[in-house]
């Protein structure tokens, strides 16, 4: 289990879970779920492009992903963000449907990029994965401030100063580097569930934002951690141990949340029937 | 005549039954996908319709391992996710697409699985392309029918509450002053949206019901602020887009790679996507229609 490939398997599931946890925090404060999801799935094309023309995934991953994001921030600028977002999706997407019906690539080479293949890391592919990775931290670190502020309160930080736009372009270029260095690890469906969940479960216990940003690194180690020794013995697909642990740290936070309302609600609720506050909260 | 079409119709175009199943299938996909699309964009919940098409994967793939038809397969598990959407949160707009991102992540787990057992367990080869990316062209004529009624439901869901729907649509709260049950319609139009989507990917592929759903709405939408032209218009930019794709991809079998013709879906998604930019260069800021999206996202 720790020997060989599977060491490759640790280190990168390792690493792409940290910068997930981080990215993941900002993702979830945003509430940019669907560009988390378009922007992996337009990776996806990027890689089969790759495999066309003889060129290495991880380049073709980039390049699309990061077009991907420039482009849902353009035109997410004259139009409803969610719609931009669905159409950028559909035609990386119908590209990549393209690019598929020309290759030669055998379906369980499509299968892995789109779900994940732990055995699929080469020693090779470690070094551009921690690579994107450290770039992607140092760069959350350094905008930090000013994207914690657009992210929290646009109009206030607009007028301060901080131009929302320069900075969504900036976060989907981070969450476009993450998912270029994930998606040969983890797949390019999987990735979405690795940012999103440790991230919000995370929220749930604690409203610090680096309290919260531990938390959510460390529950997406634990998640990438359990699937692969799960996917390891048994022998299944370690995207469905990453999707269905996901949910369940979510659902745990959530649970977490309602068991501490309830105890803290009950002794008032005979009174009042709950405070303003809690209305707020809810 | 015929010597002056047969450059942009490949001989046999129309005599062809897998492209005459195929035009019948996609216009009435398209025409449903329009109406149900149009009150998506308006709603915001473009995410959710997205994600409805990504869900169902893993019931298309589970069918193959129980020997369904897949049609069921994503019906049945799209009417599931939907249920769970809204019981956990749908209705706030904050919170809305992380509880659609989260069923997301497990059902595309989910799908991971079943796909992986396909492969092994029945050895159904091609699971993961077929259904994802879907394939017109090899669409049973037996199950036309099927498709035409689940059809006509969704959209008759959808005009059935035609009038609460636009009002709880625009706005929330004001809906809930007059009296509509706010919360029954949106479950209503989760249902139609549900049976829209499961259609338009079982028949198409989860990528081109998107398009389906999203392009041609949005771009009717820039077009004009009703929500009744609207929805006729979107219907007929999908209808167009989805021909002139059936037809592309079949004059494209002797274009370059020459590997069996490019994908249908790739030409649909690709007109549609120019149309919409194409609406948005010549309808710029409109201010009504600005102000209408401003308050949907508020709703």
């Amino acid at each position: 289990m720790f020997s060989g490939l599977m060491l490759n398997a640790w280190e990168s599931a390792s690493i792409v879970a940290v910068v997930a946890g981080v990215v993941g925090f900002f993702i979830v404060l945003r509430g940019a779920a669907f560009a988390a999801h378009a922007l992996p799935n337009g990776a996806f094309a990027g890689a089969a492009g790759a495999s066309l023309i003889g060129v290495d995934a991880i380049a073709g991953l980039a390049v699309f992903s990061v077009l991907g994001a420039l482009t849902i921030a353009a035109l997410g600028r004259r139009a409803r963000h969610d719609v931009a977002t669905a159409l950028v999706i559909v035609v990386m997407l119908g590209l990549g449907s393209l690019f598929l019906s020309m290759t030669t690539e055998y379906a369980p080479e499509i299968y892995s990029l789109l779900f994940g293949e732990i055995l699929g890391v080469s020693s090779s592919e470690l070094i551009p994965i921690a690579v994107i990775g450290v770039i992607c931290i140092a760069a959350v670190f350094i905008v930090y401030r000013p994207l914690m502020f657009s992210s929290v309160m646009p109009d206030v930080a607009e007028a301060r100063g901080v131009s929302s736009g320069l900075m969504e372009v900036i976060f989907l270029v981070i969450v476009a580097l993450t998912t270029t260095m994930a998606v040969p690890v983890v797949g390019a469906l999987l990735i979405f569930s690795l940012l999103i969940s440790p991230a919000a479960a995370a929220r749930s216990f604690t409203d610090r934002p680096f309290t919260a940003m531990g938390l959510s690194v460390l529950i997406a180690l634990g998640t990438v951690w359990s699937a692969i020794a799960l996917a390891y013995l048994s022998n299944l697909p370690i995207g469905f141990f990453v999707g269905s642990i996901g949910a369940g740290t979510y659902a745990a936070g959530r649970g977490w949340v309602a068991w501490r309302r309830n105890r803290r609600a009950s002794p008032r609720l005979g009174a009042a029937g709950g405070s303003p506050a809690q209305a707020l909260s809810t | 005549m015929t010597a002056f079409l047969s450059p942009i119709f490949e001989p046999g175009f129309f005599s062809n039954l897998p492209v005459q199943t195929a035009l019948l299938v996609g216009g009435v996909v398209a025409v449903v996908s329009g109406i149900v699309g149009t009150f998506t964009v308006m709603r915001g919940q473009s995410f959710a319709g997205h994600s409805l098409a990504d869900i169902g994967t893993a019931g298309g793939s589970a069918s193959f391992l129980l020997g369904i038809s897949p049609l069921f397969g994503f019906v049945a598990m799209n009417l599931m996710a939907a249920g769970v959407m809204e019981w956990i949160g749908i209705r706030r707009p904050r919170g809305r697409d992380l509880a659609t991102g989260i069923v997301l992540g497990a059902a595309l787990g989910l799908a991971a699985l079943f796909l992986y057992l396909d492969a092994t367990v029945s050895s159904t080869t091609g699971a993961t392309v077929n259904v994802l990316f879907g394939s017109i062209f090899t669409l049973p004529s037996s199950l036309v029918p099927v498709i035409v009624i689940f059809s006509v439901v969704a959209a008759g869901i959808v005009l059935a509450m035609y009038r609460p729907l636009i009002l709880s649509s625009v706005s929330a709260d004001l809906a809930k002053a007059q009296g509509v049950p706010v919360r029954l319609v949106g479950i209503g139009y989760l249902v139609a949206l549900a049976v829209a989507v499961s259609l338009s990917a079982m028949t198409i592929g989860a990528i081109l019901s998107t398009a389906l759903l999203i392009g041609p709405a949005a771009t009717a939408l820039r077009i004009t602020n009703r929500p009744g032209r609207a929805a006729v218009i979107a219907a007929a930019i999908g209808v167009a887009a989805t021909w002139l794709g059936v037809l592309l991809a079949y004059d494209s079998y002797y274009w370059f790679p020459s590997r069996g013709g490019w994908p249908v879906s790739f030409f649909v998604v690709t007109l549609i996507f120019l149309i919409y930019v194409g609406s948005q260069l010549r309808f710029r800021r409109r201010p009504r229609a600005e102000r209408s999206s401003t308050a949907t996202q508020a709703a």
